[in-house]
């Protein structure tokens, strides 16, 4: 008999994480809110403009994070580049952005401020439409994917892999970098687009349209943490794993590795942009520095520092690190590269499945000791340290 | 109008060489009136006076160094007041003193005088530069004067840049025969600026051609394809030559990088800031001969070289004991944790020396350049580079192919566990290959210093490059390296010239990208089974 | 240790058979064509690696329901063939066919995995993170393209053709424990499993037994001899003795062709034989 596909799709997850994605609903649909309005400023638990923009952004990037782990925790495919679908969804809607300042620019102009700058006299063939909300959408789902398909198919058909790939995608972001700061590119240069007014109307800094973008954030990366607990505990993902360790062999016996990994590379780069397109509103302002390597590789160490191969680790160490980041930018902005690089190195010494990695641990060493040791069969196979954490058959509890 | 004065004076003079009329107090002192058509009277007249003399003081007068103190023409140089007539220092130095100004048009005049002047001169390099502000300016006036100073001079070189201004200055004879003989004779030039005067002979746009007679529009038709055939050739050996340049950089960068990816098949990140490391060892040194050695300053390179070599080898055994040696068969991992070490060098950079770029000045033996080509100059500094990235690429092979320990690394880059087997200690090996590798892009480090700024960030544009280097080369194939090098290099600045730079960054990486489609293994490709594990 | 492998072979032949549309008759899809009892024509293969003949116009056929031993020394282009037959190296000359109709040279590795043929590796790989149940599910011959994985599940039926073939290969005990787990020649057991799962019409076996025990080998010299006839079997191996029990041609590869053919007893009293084996 066959589940119908909505009960599989509920079933793929233990009720304890159903119970935690409610609370987080909760939490970030009403709780955030009501002590956003609600509350006076100066109340204890009153939430403050910073906060929501501040989580609302790390809510964006915890999608990605989780996008780049679909793809290096799963597929083992490590994308430097991840970056540039991020920022190219950001500067798809960033564009519609752009149009509905309309003419409350610096030359009230119809034009974006930059193209009058520029001497431009109409918009580019490429921003036609762009004023429109869901041509904007259409925009932000199906360049990022249609620009990571094809640049996917040609590195996977020739089987470009390990560092190889990883360096080709480095280049492929600084190469749009070095493209989006160019004037003439017609995407703002160096400054990108900034100043935004309004959003569907809607003043872009009224509270309550914070509120709805934080929202949207958490809807969406809800909806990331569902779609991919489906994908991993399917056949798919175990066919993806399978790629992961022994591609020769999925091969041989039936299997196109290539139509595998283009399907998670473009879903994750779907996923990127999707959550692109949300912080540019939030954050107010897309420029190439979204593109620059540093940006992509930090991605990768948001998976990293969580812990590759599950769901809630990119999502732990997209909070953590960014948070970090904030606190030290403030406080200490002399250390933050060295306290980075020192994550970076140390991360990866030592901590090779990351926070997930290091809590299970610890639960492992305290359960153990009770109860005579009934030795898990992922963690003794744990020795051979080539071989990433499976969390394809547990973990994720988001 | 004012120009053919003052060299009809000079004319005038030097065909009564060589007896030189003092220099007359009161004729000086006109330089200093109030009405600018009088000073450049005046300019025209003393153009005329002994050169050695007078050099000296339009020099001043250009330079807004030039004084009237009553009815004194004084100059000032330093902090010394000279009488411009007799060339007496004066002390005590005159009381109200008065500046002379000039504006654009009495400063046209003086260049004119200066450099007629200048033809002149006893030094050469003087002489030379006259010779070539005046054919840049060449008009009929100077003709008389050319023919002078042509048959005075001795050196070649002036002598060519003589014919070709009076070439030039003969376009606008209204004989057409003589603009026929200058029009054939500009055919040996590669000067865009006579391309410009020959195309406007045969500019159509008022109705008629600018040029009357046909035999010399044909002429001029004729010496024009010459001459773009020759610009163009000098234009691209320009750019060949910068290529070759920018080639051996991206060659330095990438040895080192070859060889540590071969050996240990892991791309150290941090490969960028060893050339950084590398360029502040330099800095370093330079500042050390500043300070305790300036008679020796030129010859801090010399001792930089050993140096950075070492300071960069250290910081990769340090890099390569700490932390890469404990990522083995993680080359994923190993990317994030050296991308990590390059950012604390590079913090640390930050720190120690400053946020802003530092510069490395160039040796008085490199500076300057040879000028191989009409319009093809190559900058000394540049060929300094060529020269020692093939100094160094020729230590390295004679390491690879001649010594124990090549032989060992490439045994390692071959087969690590077959080497692991007949007794090559392959972790001493790897620290060694290692602190070579470095120490080569140590040595990428003075050389790029010698071009470009030094600054915490100028490793990071490298990593990319001298990783497409390898890729293009092929793993583990010096000879691969350099030809990927010099490749990407002369393709880069042909590009470059075609699209800007940007563009051809752009189309240098989606070449490479379907280059990678067509040729996974890289130009040098090592073939069969054993390629595949 | 190599990490960033870029392997595939001649890109250039490649691009012939990625435009797809074979002309003529050759087919590379379809129902496989037995007509004339013979699965495998290798004709005149020729491979070479910067000059050296791997193979060397190498011509053979294996009949359908045939059990054929692969024996030769070591570089006289064993894998190489196997290589060419799955379509990870593509020959620089010669023809091979599955079948009458299905021309390898134009197909890609798993199209030909699904057409029919698998093949076990020299160094035994299986998903080591897998469990040994999921292993042979992965491998289980089905529809094997995305949009059916990402909606796939296990049907009883399914289900029953694992757990036969986990008895078959005697793990129905190690069902749930990763493979990365097993024994060397568990894991040996485990990839013929997996190759079972396929259903192939062909199974490429590279040096089957290495690395297990005498009753091990024995075993699955039992097993092999039970598959042919329904299958067809061609067996790389130095185990003289493990020859000799499953009976069946044998082909002796010398320097990328064919040497001597014919029955076990007789390919080992051939002088040219020997002089190979023993040397002059």
């Amino acid at each position: 008999m066959r589940t119908p596909l909505t009960i599989r799709f509920l079933t793929a997850m233990p009720r304890s994480g159903w119970i935690a994605l409610a609370i987080f609903a909760l939490v970030a649909w009403v709780l955030v809110p009501v002590a956003h309005l609600a509350l006076p400023e100066g109340h204890p638990l009153h939430v403050s403009d910073y906060f929501v923009t501040l989580t609302g952004k790390v809510l964006c990037y915890a999608v990605v994070a989780v996008a780049m782990d679909l793809i290096w925790g799963y597929a083992g495919i490590l994308s430097l580049g991840h970056g540039l679908f991020f920022a190219l969804g950001g500067y798809a809607f960033g564009m519609y952005l752009m149009r509905q300042i309309g003419r409350d620019g610096s030359y009230k102009s119809d034009l974006p401020d930059f193209m009058v700058f520029l001497d431009w006299k109409e918009l580019p063939w490429y921003w036609v439409g762009s004023d429109s909300f869901l041509w904007a959408l259409v925009l932000v789902v199906v360049v990022p994917a249609a620009i990571a398909w094809v640049f996917g198919y040609f590195a996977f058909r020739s089987r470009i892999k390990g560092v190889y790939f990883s360096i080709i995608t480095q280049a492929l972001t600084y190469a749009a970098m070095l493209l989006f700061f160019r004037n003439e590119t017609g995407f703002g240069g160096n400054n990108g687009f900034t100043d935004f007014k309004r959003i569907l109307g809607y003043s872009i800094t009224a509270p309550e349209t914070r509120l709805v973008l934080f929202g949207l954030s958490a809807l969406l990366l809800m909806c990331t943490l569902l779609l991919g607990r489906y994908l991993v505990t399917s056949k798919f993902g175990r066919v993806l794993a399978a790629i992961r360790d022994a591609e020769s062999r999925v091969m041989f016996i039936g299997y196109n590795p290539l139509h595998y990994k283009l399907f998670i590379w473009t879903l994750s780069a779907v996923l990127c942009a999707l959550a692109g397109a949300l912080y540019v509103p939030q954050v107010g302002i897309i420029n190439p520095g979204e593109m620059s390597p540093a940006n992509s590789i930090e991605i990768a160490i948001w998976a990293a520092v969580g812990g590759r191969g599950t769901l809630i680790g990119p999502v732990l160490g997209a909070f953590t690190v960014s948070l970090a980041k904030s606190w030290f930018t403030v406080s200490f902005p002399e250390y933050w590269l060295f306290f980075l690089g020192l994550l970076f190195i140390l991360v990866t010494l030592y901590l090779p499945e990351g926070l997930v990695g290091l809590w299970r641990r610890i639960r492992g060493a305290r359960d153990k000791a009770p109860t005579a040791a009934k030795s898990e069969p992922a963690q003794t196979s744990k020795d051979d340290s080539r071989l990433p954490p499976d969390a394809a058959t547990k973990g994720a509890s988001a | 109008m004012i120009r053919r004065l003052i060299l009809l004076a000079l004319l005038a003079h030097l065909t009564c060489l060589p007896a030189f009329a003092a220099l007359d107090p009161a004729q000086l002192a006109r330089l200093g009136a109030e009405d600018s058509d009088e000073k450049i009277a005046a300019i025209a007249a003393l153009a005329g006076a002994d050169p050695e003399a007078m050099l000296p003081i339009f020099k001043a007068m250009s330079e807004d160094a030039l004084y009237l103190a009553g009815d004194t023409l004084i100059r000032v140089e330093g902090d010394n007041y000279i009488d411009a007539a007799s060339g007496k220092t004066l002390t005590p130095p005159p009381d109200n003193i008065e500046s002379i100004t000039i504006n654009n048009r009495v400063r046209r005049t003086l260049d004119g005088a200066l450099a007629g002047l200048r033809l002149f001169a006893a030094e050469r390099d003087v002489r030379l530069a006259a010779a070539k502000e005046l054919t840049a300016s060449a008009s009929a006036e100077v003709l008389p004067l050319l023919d002078k100073a042509l048959a005075k001079e001795a050196d070649p070189q002036i002598k060519q840049l003589l014919v070709l201004a009076q070439a030039k200055a003969s376009l606008g004879s209204p004989d057409a025969a003589a603009r026929l003989a200058a029009v054939k004779s500009l055919a040996d030039s590669a000067d865009p600026a006579v391309r410009q005067l020959l195309a406007a002979m045969l500019d159509k746009s008022s109705g008629s051609y600018s040029e009357p007679d046909e035999a010399v529009r044909i002429a001029a038709v004729a010496s024009l394809t010459q001459i773009e055939r020759r610009i163009a050739i000098g234009e691209n050996l320009g750019r060949v030559f910068t290529g070759v340049s920018l080639g051996s950089i991206l060659l330095l960068a990438a040895l080192g990088l070859a060889i540590t990816y071969g050996v240990m098949g892991v791309i150290n990140m941090a490969h960028g800031e060893l050339l950084m490391v590398g360029s502040y060892t330099t800095w370093v040194v330079q500042g050390l001969f500043r300070s305790y050695a300036p008679q020796w300053i030129d010859a801090y390179v010399l001792a930089a070289i050993p140096l950075a070599f070492m300071v960069a080898a250290l910081v990769g055994v340090a890099m390569e004991r700490l932390v890469i040696r404990h990522l083995y068969g993680r080359p994923l991992e190993t990317l994030l944790a050296t991308w990590g070490l390059s950012l604390v060098l590079i913090q640390a950079a930050r720190v120690i020396f400053g946020p802003q770029n530092q510069e490395v000045a160039n040796p008085t033996w490199m500076s300057g350049g040879i000028e191989l080509y009409a319009g093809a100059m190559l900058p000394l500094n540049r060929i300094a580079i060529i020269g020692f990235a093939l100094f160094v690429l020729l230590i390295v092979w004679l390491m690879m192919q001649k010594t124990r320990l090549g032989m060992f690394v490439r045994a390692v880059t071959q087969n690590r566990a077959m080497a692991g087997c007949v007794g090559v200690p392959t972790r001493r090996i790897d620290t060694l290959a290692f602190a070579i590798g470095s120490g080569i892009a140590g040595l990428g480090g003075v050389a790029l210093s010698q071009i470009a700024n030094v600054g915490p960030d100028m490793g990071q544009g490298y990593i990319v490059d001298s990783f497409l280097v390898v890729v293009l080369g092929g793993v583990g194939q010096l000879a691969g390296a350099v030809w990927a090098a010099l490749g990407l290099g002369i393709v880069t600045k042909f590009l470059e010239g075609w699209a800007g730079a940007v563009i051809a960054k752009i189309l240098v990486l989606l070449f490479i990208i379907v280059f990678i489609q067509k040729r996974p293994q890289g130009l040098f490709a090592l073939k069969g089974r054993f390629v595949e594990n | 240790m190599k990490v960033g492998t870029l392997e595939h072979a001649d890109p250039n032949q490649r691009e012939q058979w990625e435009d797809g549309a074979p002309s003529g008759r050759i087919m590379t899809r379809g129902e496989l064509d037995l007509s004339h009892k013979v699965i495998l024509y290798l004709e005149d293969i020729t491979v070479s690696f910067d000059g050296f003949r791997a193979l060397n116009a190498l011509t053979l056929t294996i009949d359908a329901g045939e059990l054929r031993c692969i024996i030769g020394p070591n570089g006289a282009g064993k894998t190489t063939m196997m290589d060419v037959i799955t379509g990870k190296t593509r020959p620089d000359a010669g023809r091979a066919f599955f079948g009458q109709t299905m021309d390898l040279t134009r197909m890609r590795e798993p199209e030909i995995a699904h057409a029919g043929i698998g093949r076990k590796f020299q160094k035994p790989t299986i998903f080591e993170q897998h469990t040994v149940f999921e292993n042979l599910e992965l491998a289980m011959k089905t529809d094997k393209r995305v949009w059916r994985s990402l909606l796939a599940q296990l049907t009883g039926e399914q289900r029953d053709r694992v757990a036969e073939t986990l008895k078959r290969i005697r793990l129905t005990s190690e069902a749930d424990r990763p493979a990365g787990l097993l024994s060397h020649g568990q894991k040996q057991w485990l990839e013929i499993g997996m190759l079972l799962m396929q259903e192939p019409r062909l199974l490429l076996l590279d040096e089957p037994v290495a690395g297990m025990t005498d009753e091990e080998t024995e075993r699955t010299a039992e097993l092999f001899v039970s598959l042919a006839g329904e299958h067809s079997l061609m067996v790389v191996e130095h185990d003289m003795a493990f020859v000799k029990a499953l009976g069946g041609k044998v082909t002796v590869l010398h320097e990328g062709s064919v040497l001597a053919e014919g029955d076990l007893e007789t390919v080992q009293n051939d002088p040219r034989v020997i002089e190979v084996y023993l040397g002059r």
